[in-house]
């Protein structure tokens, strides 16, 4: 079975961001990168379907600058075969732009799964795998928490409000992988040597047209500091007080 | 520091896979195996799997095949969180495996090296003796050689994996006439003493392994620190000893392991580096959380100016191991350096730790913060492997001989 998994370099959040000069965009200075989060249980996930339907194959591709090799050996260090990179410098914001570019790619690869995290943690725009399924006229099954490919077909679990869905549907197909289905491993130091030597493929990203454009960023307002009103039930009144008149949310 | 003058991006993944070891598997447990004095089995495992017991060996005997640089990071981040396992690498690898790996025939490496490397069985250094610590050339174990085999009468005290470990090398005397130089070493067997835990995790023992009777742990160390890590006697009495078994040539074993010494300085400093490094990271976080007097305790000089001289002794700490690695990973000699690392690293450590507590107050000193179990670990750090004087004995050796070339 081949499978194609997309990861993401996203910066790692537990910092405060900057914005820009331009206004428009992150200040990337001094922040530190690794795999978007989804993207390591999708990951995760092509390993374990790899290991469970042998022989076969996990490529994995990125689109972004030179750095983001770094990414792919990370993916190639827990256990995948060989890697892309689909290289450009900035990383259009408009998820379509991207799409176009990894559906070029995914293309040429028959692979009989294509893996995405359900969502990248840096713009949250959960579009990228839906539309990439799109542009390749395959089934799409977003948000997984569980899945099962045997027999040409594929079974997934998506959690939806007070329940779980099941679906099938055929292979080829795209999954995009939701927290919970799995807990990503940890590369094993021979891992990490043996993703120095498997194959990793850089060529430029052939990028579509920007539908959308960021045009502003903003951080959010300071938040200001909490307020004490008094203690027991004799702070009731004042607070129900508060809460309808200034907070407006009774 | 700009780290690309010592680690490649492979360096850079495999701290940051320790990192996410310790964090993930290792903190959960520390303050527990550290209170109840336990050996942490289920992550000795993990660290077998994960390849961290066999860093720097090749993979044809089970090893990761990364260079020293690489070993001596995992040693280092793993400090971070817990000195007792970070000792476990570093006594397992340094100690335990490299005098086979340097000083073993094929036939010793065959036998022994994919099992320690893999992590599949523990292996431990048996140099100090109750009447031979600094002084380790005074050994007063005896291997006397009879029919074929040698015997072997003594005691070895404070070993690392003493009680849970298989495989151990260790000097005794076999030419009284000859000083240290009628010192030579043996790969002593055994069986693990946990052996019921080690059945159940699946490693800590293997069939392979002949015990040879006569040679068992003794009574098992009750610390101030490293608590989760084994230390314990070693008896011979009357051990028959097959003549394979002699390691390196009759007569080099103290010279053997004191090459091996010197490695495991450069071990002892990242450890040390960890723990202090751990314990600042600890205080700075701190201080800038604690409020006193309207405001964060790290706005007062009193604080601010100890974590400032933290943070400059550990930029040193580095530039000192890691160039030490360097020269030990390049071939060259690196005596001198190692123990200077050690040295400053250990010393460092304590001076770190206490700090630490100091600026965490009250709270600092109680079991609550990880801090307390810092300090108590940097103890030993002065101590092992050649006390703070020794270090200072062997670099001023190292510079008179200099003067004298
Ligand atoms: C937790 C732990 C783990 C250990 N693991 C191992 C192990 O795996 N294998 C192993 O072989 N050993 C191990 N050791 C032993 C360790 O290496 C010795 O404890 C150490 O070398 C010191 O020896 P000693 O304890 O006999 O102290 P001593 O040698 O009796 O020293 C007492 C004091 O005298 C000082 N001193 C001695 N000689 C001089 C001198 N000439 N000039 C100035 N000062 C001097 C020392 O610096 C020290 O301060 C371990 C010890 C501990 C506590
Ligand atoms: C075992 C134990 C027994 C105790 N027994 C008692 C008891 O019986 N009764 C009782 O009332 N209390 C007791 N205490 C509390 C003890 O007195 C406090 O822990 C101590 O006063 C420090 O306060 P703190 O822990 O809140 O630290 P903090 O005040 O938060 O101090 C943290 C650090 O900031 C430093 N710092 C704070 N302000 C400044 C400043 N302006 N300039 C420079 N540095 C500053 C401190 O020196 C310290 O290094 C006990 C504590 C312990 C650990």
């Amino acid at each position: 079975m081949k499978i194609a998994v997309c990861i993401k370099r996203v910066p790692v959040m537990e910092v405060k961001f900057a914005i820009a000069k331009d206004g428009a965009s992150v200040d990337e200075t001094g922040l530190k990168y690794d795999v978007n989060d989804f993207d390591l249980w999708a990951v995760e996930a092509a390993l374990q379907l790899n290991e469970k339907n042998a022989p076969g194959e996990v490529t994995v591709i990125s689109l972004g600058p030179d750095a983001a090799s770094e990414q792919i050996r990370k993916a190639l260090s827990m256990g995948a075969d060989k890697g892309v990179l689909l290289k450009a410098d900035k990383v259009p914001g408009d998820a379509f732009a991207v799409a176009e570019a990894l559906a070029a790619e995914l293309k040429a690869g028959a692979y009989d799964v294509i893996l995405f995290g359900k969502k990248s943690i840096d713009f949250d725009n959960s579009a990228t795998g839906a539309m990439v399924g799109e542009l390749l006229g395959l089934p799409v099954v977003t948000g997984v928490s569980k899945l099962e490919i045997a027999g040409g077909k594929g079974t997934a679990h998506r959690a939806v409000e007070g329940g779980v869905e099941v679906l099938e549907f055929p292979l080829p197909a795209i999954v995009t992988v939701d927290e919970g289905l799995n807990k990503e491993r940890l590369p094993s130091l021979k891992g990490i040597m043996a993703a120095k030597k498997k194959p990793l493929e850089t060529k430029p990203a052939q990028l579509g047209g920007a539908g959308v454009t960021v045009s502003k960023m903003e951080l959010p307002p300071e938040r200001a500091a909490g307020r004490i009103v008094g203690e027991g039930a004799a702070a009731v009144p004042e607070l129900v007080r508060l809460l309808q008149s200034e907070a407006k949310v009774l | 520091m700009d780290e690309s003058q010592y680690f490649s991006e492979q360096h850079h993944a495999v701290r940051e896979m320790v990192r996410a070891f310790a964090q993930d598997e290792v903190l959960p447990v520390a303050a527990k195996h550290d209170e109840e004095a336990t050996f942490p089995w289920e992550n000795i495992k993990r660290m077998g799997e994960l390849g961290l017991l066999g860093v720097p060996w090749p993979e044809e005997v089970g090893g990761a095949g990364l260079d020293l640089t690489s070993y001596i990071l995992a040693i280092h981040e793993m400090a971070k969180v817990d000195a007792s396992h970070a000792i476990t690498i570093s006594a397992h690898t340094t100690l335990g495996t490299s005098p086979i790996f340097y000083f073993g025939t094929a036939a010793q490496k065959a036998a022994y090296l994919p099992l320690l490397a893999s992590g599949k069985v523990l292996g431990g250094f048996g140099l100090t003796e109750p009447d031979a610590g600094s002084d380790a050339g005074g050994t007063r174990t005896t291997a006397v050689r009879k029919n074929g085999h040698y015997v072997l009468n003594g005691a070895k005290r404070f070993i690392t994996h003493g009680s849970v470990g298989e495989v151990f090398v260790a000097t005794a005397v076999t030419d009284p006439s000859k000083g240290t130089k009628g010192i030579s070493s043996f790969i002593l067997t055994k069986e693990t003493c946990d052996l019921a835990k080690a059945r159940e995790v699946g490693v800590g023992h293997d069939d392979s392994i002949t015990p040879l009777a006569g040679f068992r742990a003794g009574k098992k160390e009750d610390k101030l620190g490293w608590r989760a890590s084994d230390t314990s006697e070693l008896i011979m009495e009357d051990v028959e000893v097959p003549a394979e078994n002699l390691l390196g040539e009759e007569g080099m074993g103290f010279i053997n392991f004191m090459r091996t010494l010197d490695a495991g300085r450069i071990g002892i400093a990242a450890l040390s580096l960890g723990l202090a490094e751990g314990a600042f990271q600890a205080a700075l976080k701190y201080s800038t959380e604690r409020k006193q007097f309207g405001q964060a305790i790290v706005n007062f000089q009193g604080i601010s100016f100890p974590l400032a001289d933290m943070a400059t002794e550990i930029e040193a700490g580095k530039h000192l191991l890691y160039a030490a690695t360097r020269l030990a990973q390049e071939g060259r000699p690196f005596g001198k350096e190692a123990a200077m690392a050690k040295l400053f690293c250990s010393e460092l450590s304590m001076r770190a730790t206490i700090k630490s507590i100091q600026i965490h107050g009250g709270y600092g000193y109680t079991k609550d913060y990880p801090v307390e179990r810092m300090m108590r670990d940097a103890k030993i750090c002065e101590i092992g492997e050649g006390t703070s004087e020794v270090q200072r004995l062997v670099i001023a050796r190292h510079l008179l001989r200099e003067l004298a070339d």
